[in-house]
């Protein structure tokens, strides 16, 4: 199992990183060989998805903390790195091209009639600024939730609950017009991030291969934990709390750093996904968003090092297709396929080998079984 | 007596929404003393551990723990007590099933638990050889690459003793150990925590007298909250007024 977890991580590297770049990148035009910008730019989307279900994982899957709001980290990355974009628009703008925008404001905040940038944006014209709060702010958030949460031992469906609280009263924050962020059109119309033309196939191949790095990376992260100590704990939580709380252990400090961590993880890929998709805005923090992320990991198998990523890749490779063909029944099939995951793959697709072979052996108990009176009475 | 008292609750009271769970309780236990709680369904055995480990917070009166009484444990966090050496086994076993036998027992290994010191622990020599040395006096050695979920029920509550022992407690609270056990497993738990008396304190609370007979040195029969009486085996099942409450309840 761990063997092939680690072939399947190495050849999944090497395809992701080397091979799709270079056909991009190289592959003429037309062939079979090429691969698209636009193909790159989707899996890019797809891996930033797959970021955030191994933060739901790690929570979920090895924690037992069922977390229904963990897109609202995922958002205020991508929200934090997008102020940092909105203010690189600078000459670009629309109104600044029109010259109604001496400050260079961004366009948003010359339609609702700012009369200069809010004090909080000013800081986010360094890219160093935006991307340590790309971290501190999701993490932070986190630190305050969880302490609360933690502290007064909420557990179960009810932490579940104030998750889901947590995110939709956000997004409606952040769906007004005066919270500073563009109200529900969030930050788009992005240009240039660290000078680089965001709209450049090269500039967006490099954000592909940076996912690709970051999903690596995160996944190392995770793969250690699990082996040490702590993870242990963590584990144990998740299957006995009382009994580790009774070991010894301050399970509310441990259950607080998994949370802030999943929360950073979370905000690292939303910075990621929104110079690769070119707009923020506060439906990526309803909860709907949220269940999704869940319905990926159930799928592709919870508390599996690769489930979540497979479940991330699956699910939204079908929405792609079943958006575009059925749109209409789009949340009846990912309804569907979640009941499906829980009846017959509560292993997910990272379980199916296992789970096919406990059946093929199954199956030849049964038929050894039948076939056993016949041959002794011959 | 020279033996020393190392746990000493006196004057607890506890009621849950008007029901006096505990009323007006002392209990004075000696270092190294095997004690058995016995009382009918209710008596307030289950909530007497409850508050000595934190889980609940008494009303009233005060329980303190240590050699020369140095602790004063009545609103201590429940990890801040097991620290101390206080180790509680559960009625239902609650082991971690996910884990193997090994790391149950590594997870109950006395040594650093805060947040920032597991992520780096590394498994000592001394450590390890502990670690054996607690497998096999609990006789799960055999079976420590097993998934902790996949052991049998009596095997499970081994483990559970095994952990405590792991931490090197100083106060064992087994609460019913014996409880869905065979016979042979309910002997041989009564083998275990004897040999492990002397060593360490133990408080047993059981219900089957058979197991009782086994391992009581002294008794002490609880009844609405209260101490009824204490005393050998023997002196307990002959007291009048233990009959009335308890045991005569069973020859119906």
């Amino acid at each position: 199992m761990r063997k092939s977890e680690n072939l399947i991580m190495l050849v999944g590297a090497l395809l992701l990183l080397v091979v799709l770049p270079c056909l991009n990148a190289f592959g003429a035009e037309g062939s079979a060989l090429h691969v698209s910008d636009y193909t790159i730019n989707l899996w890019g989307k797809y891996l930033c998805y797959g970021i955030l279900a191994v933060s739901v994982n790690l929570l979920w899957g090895y924690t037992g903390l069922l977390s229904l709001g963990q897109c609202l980290f995922f958002s205020l990355g991508g929200y934090a790195l997008g102020m940092h974009l909105m203010l690189k628009i600078g000459k670009l703008g629309q109104y600044y091209q029109a010259g109604n925008n001496p400050l260079e404001l961004p366009d948003f905040m010359v339609f609702l009639g700012y009369p200069e940038l809010p004090a909080h944006w000013v800081p986010f014209h360094s890219f160093g600024f935006a991307a340590l709060m790309v971290l501190v702010i999701p993490g932070l958030v986190a630190f305050l939730f969880g302490w609360l949460i933690f502290r007064s031992r909420i557990k179960g469906v009810y932490f579940s609950i104030l998750t889901q609280a947590l995110t939709y009263a956000a997004s409606l924050l952040f769906f007004q017009n005066k919270f500073t962020f563009g109200g529900n059109n969030g930050l788009t119309d992005f240009k240039t991030l660290l000078e680089a033309d965001l709209n450049a196939p090269e500039v967006r191949r490099n954000l592909y291969v940076a996912t690709v790095l970051l999903l690596m990376a995160v996944l190392g992260l995770v793969k250690w934990l699990l082996g040490t100590k702590f993870g242990k704990v963590q584990q144990a939580i998740r299957d006995s709390e009382n009994r580790v709380l009774f070991s010894g252990y301050a399970t509310t400090s441990f259950k607080l750093l998994i949370f802030v961590l999943a929360a950073v993880i979370a905000g690292a890929a939303g910075a990621l996904y929104v110079p690769q998709v070119g707009i923020i805005n506060p439906s990526e923090m309803t909860t709907d968003k949220s269940l999704e992320a869940v319905v990926w990991v159930a799928v592709g198998g919870r508390a599996t090092l690769l489930g979540p990523v497979y479940g991330a890749i699956v699910v939204n490779v079908l929405k792609s297709w079943a958006t575009t063909a059925y749109p209409d029944y789009w949340y009846i099939i990912l309804g569907t396929l979640f009941v499906l995951a829980v009846l017959f793959a509560p292993n997910g697709i990272a379980g199916m080998p296992q789970q096919c072979r406990d059946g093929l052996a199954w199956w030849k108990r049964r038929g050894a079984s039948l076939a056993s009176p016949l041959a002794t009475s011959a | 007596m020279s033996s020393q008292v190392i746990l000493a609750a006196e004057g607890v009271n506890k009621s849950f929404d008007g029901f006096k769970a505990i009323s007006d309780l002392n209990f004075y236990l000696d270092e190294g003393e095997l004690r058995t709680v016995i009382g009918p369904n209710g008596a307030g055995k289950s909530t007497f551990l409850d508050l000595i480990t934190g889980r609940t917070r008494p009303d009233s009166g005060r329980i303190v723990f240590g050699t020369g009484l140095g602790e004063e444990i009545t609103s201590r966090k429940e990890y801040e007590i097991y620290r101390l050496g206080i180790g509680r086994k559960f009625q239902t076993p609650s082991v971690f099933a996910e884990h193997s036998v090994f790391d149950n027992i590594l997870l109950g290994l006395k040594g650093p638990r805060g947040v920032f010191r597991t992520l780096f622990a590394k498994l000592s020599s001394g450590e390890q050889d502990r670690l054996e040395e607690v497998l096999k006096t609990v006789g799960l050695f055999d079976k420590r690459h097993d998934l902790a979920g996949s052991l049998a029920h009596g095997q499970k509550q081994w483990l559970e003793i095994g952990m405590l022992l792991a931490q090197e407690a100083k106060l064992l609270l087994v609460d019913e150990p014996a409880a869905g056990m065979t016979d042979e497993e309910t002997h041989k738990t009564g083998e275990l925590l004897l040999s492990l008396a002397g060593k360490h304190s133990i408080i047993v609370i059981e219900h089957d007298m058979v197991f009782v007979r086994q391992i009581a040195r002294k008794v002490t029969v609880l009844h609405q909250g209260h101490v009824l009486c204490e005393g050998s085996v023997d002196d307990v099942q002959n007291n009048e007024e233990v009959r009335r409450v308890y045991l005569g309840r069973g020859k119906h």
